[in-house]
């Protein structure tokens, strides 16, 4: 096995101009079995990176989607060891670049010195925890950086130049620049195109340490391909969670999805 | 007061510069909603220090509010527990018929000097609602309010006069269609319109520096109780109950008392059912630390982190977490805190109603419901002052459900 910090540095070496695609995943959803061959799946289709949702039950900076698709992983019983050992089972099977993400809360809960214990054992590279800005590293990072896991901050295009420039020393992996104001979806291209391209300036001007990758908001390789001209990468999580919503549990939905993702990388030619 | 004995003197200066309770509070929001909270926290720094804001802000108090609200002598009520003396600090007759008031005012006077033109809200019971939609009313600024569907239905006077003063009422369907979640959506408003909205939240919970700018816009009636209670009986009370749901009443009540240290003080929650039976609203007696909505504080959580279900007779008590300054106090151990059950506070109802002529809100009822145990272990020189938070016309609904 890589050491996980290199995971994350290999993935944004290895495309050249090729963009990074990220994926969001909530895990547990839409079952429990399921997560780890998604996520096989979507590597062989494209996939470089995987943010593995951790699902909580008030996800406040999340819309209708990913509220729901949490929601079913809570109640058919996902925990926080289950993702544990689901991360260890894709071990066995990719070397894929893998973040949790989730709300601090119940990585509070489980202990946050045995979270990262876990986490990194499992074969974790990063975090994403998006209700902890830069002001409450504290609470976490040592833990983290102890445990070889990269943090990565958030900014958005209200987000002053300090603070960018803040996200970026604190980062370890990369930046994840939120393209919106607002909560987790997708959207109408323009909407983003509009707020994304003066963000992105400021973006470059300041995160100059890591690579960014651009969330929120895609659902298509157009989409893609437009917002993330000026990123190393893109993120898509509500697109893909509808999607295997509308599939789920249809013979063949697998493939269905992964077209989707081949799609979202390489467009429909 | 010579300078030793000063020196001496317990001085509670809480929060610090990074909005922290001790080990409670913080700011654990989204990074959008960062520049929005920085903002909000160095305007009221400077609003609180500006002759002119408190001016408006103690001026509106006296005219439209109502201010100084009473401290009544409760003779019937003392009389029948035959033991130490019972003054109500009575919030009901504020405008609106709550103490919420104080905060939306306060509140609504930031965003305006902050250029915000529109305003949201989360409610539970309705009283924060209708405080925040009177606010924008008085001052012609748009408002909305979320509100879960279920508080809608028990709580629909409330919405009716929301409506009736202009504001919006959105109806919450997620997750427990009560207070959690109806904040929750707020938030998610707050994310997206950030640059033109401004969020009043109606308890000292949220991140900083909400907890803090809240209490600053409720101290007001501890400071009056104070006054009132000298004047009264020329000493300090031996006892100061409130109720704590989110808490804003109670941490009005006893934040000018704090140092104070010989007097007793008492918050008590919604124990529901039972504190054992599952369906409770007693955070600080069932909980453990986590963070909610923007800070860390005692909450209702399962073993996995997830957010529990509050259950109360009230609805603006079932809320599963609670200030951090109360975390902070419980486990400082300035202030003890106690759940009374939905039976208890529906007795507390009847009785206060048949002895006072004061029919309580709900949430009231259940600091009420404490003299039971409080009472027989006061002495006839004791001085009770209870914080009766709201009237009950809300409630009636419920009450009569319940008789």
């Amino acid at each position: 096995m890589i050491e996980a910090k290199n995971r994350l540095e290999n993935v944004f070496e290895k495309t050249g101009n090729e963009k990074v695609m990220s994926l969001f995943l909530t895990a547990g959803y839409p079952d429990l079995d399921s997560t780890v061959d998604l996520i096989v799946e979507f590597e062989k289709n494209g996939a470089d990176m995987i943010e593995l949702g951790m699902p909580f039950s008030d996800p406040l900076a999340d819309g209708p989607t990913i509220q729901y698709s949490s929601d079913i992983a809570i109640s058919a019983g996902i925990t926080m060891n289950r993702i544990f050992d689901m991360v260890r089972e894709v071990r066995k099977r990719s070397d894929i670049p893998l973040i949790l993400m989730g709300y601090m809360n119940p990585v509070l809960r489980y202990g946050v010195d045995q979270f990262c214990e876990q986490a990194a054992d499992s074969g974790v590279d990063g975090l994403i925890i998006p209700d902890i800005p830069v002001e409450e590293a504290e609470i976490i990072e040592n833990s983290a950086k102890a445990n070889g896991l990269g943090m990565i901050y958030l900014i958005a295009p209200n987000t002053t130049d300090e603070r960018m420039k803040l996200a970026d020393e604190k980062s370890d992996g990369f930046v994840y620049c939120v393209s919106v104001t607002g909560v987790t979806g997708a959207r109408t291209g323009e909407e983003v195109q509009n707020s994304v391209d003066r963000f992105m300036t400021r973006v470059n001007e300041n995160v100059t340490k890591n690579p960014v990758m651009v969330g929120f908001g895609i659902k298509s390789h157009e989409d893609a391909m437009s917002i993330a001209s000026n990123a190393d990468g893109f993120i898509v999580g509500s697109a893909l969670i509808d999607t295997i919503k509308e599939k789920y549990p249809e013979k063949g939905w697998i493939e269905h999805v992964s077209a989707f993702v081949h799609s979202l990388k390489f467009g429909n030619n | 007061m010579n300078s030793t004995e000063e020196k001496v003197k317990m001085k509670y200066n809480y929060p610090n510069k990074r909005g922290y309770f001790g080990k409670f509070g913080g700011k654990f929001v989204p990074e959008v909603l960062i520049p929005a909270i920085q903002e909000l926290e160095k305007e009221f720094l400077i609003a609180k220090e500006d002759p002119e804001f408190i001016r408006q802000y103690e001026s509106l108090l006296d005219e439209y509010v109502g201010r100084p609200t009473k401290l009544t002598f409760a003779n019937r009520l003392t009389e029948y527990y035959g033991k130490g003396k019972i003054y109500l600090k009575r919030e009901d007759l504020c405008h609106t018929g709550a103490h919420k008031i104080n905060n939306a005012i306060g509140q609504l006077l930031l965003a305006r000097r902050m250029g915000k033109k529109r305003i949201i809200a989360e409610t539970g019971a309705g009283q924060h609602g209708v405080a925040t939609a009177t606010a924008c009313a008085k001052f012609g600024l748009k408002c909305v309010v979320y509100m879960g569907e279920e508080d809608m239905v028990r709580q629909k006077l409330n919405v009716d006069r929301m409506r009736l003063m202009g504001a919006e009422v959105r109806s919450v369907t997620s997750g427990s269609r009560t207070l959690k979640d109806a904040t929750n959506e707020a938030i998610r408003d707050w994310v997206t319109n950030v640059e033109d909205t401004f969020y009043i939240i109606g308890s000292v919970v949220g991140p900083h520096p909400y907890p803090m700018m809240t209490r600053e816009f409720h101290r007001v009636i501890g400071d009056e109780t104070k006054r009132q209670i000298l004047d009264a009986e020329g000493r300090l009370p031996d006892y100061l109950i409130a109720c704590v749901g989110g808490g804003s009443n109670a941490i009005g009540m006893f934040y000018p008392f704090i140092d104070d240290e010989d007097v007793k003080i008492i918050g008590v929650e919604a124990a529901g059912v039972g504190v054992n039976t599952g369906q409770t609203a007693a955070t600080l007696t069932k909980g453990s630390p986590g963070i909610l909505h923007g800070s860390l504080s005692y909450l209702l959580q399962t073993d996995e982190g997830q957010i529990e279900l509050a259950h109360s007779i009230s609805a603006g008590l079932d809320y599963p977490g609670v200030g951090p300054e109360h975390s902070f106090l419980r486990d400082i151990n300035r202030v003890s805190y106690y759940a009374v059950t939905d039976n208890e506070a529906m007795n507390a109802v009847k009785l206060l109603s048949e002895k006072e002529g004061i029919i309580p809100a709900l949430e009231t009822a259940h600091a009420f419901a404490w003299l039971e145990k409080l009472m027989p272990e006061t002495d006839k020189e004791d001085i009770i002052i209870l914080n009766c938070s709201g009237r009950g016309d809300k409630d009636m609904k419920t009450i009569s459900e319940n008789l």
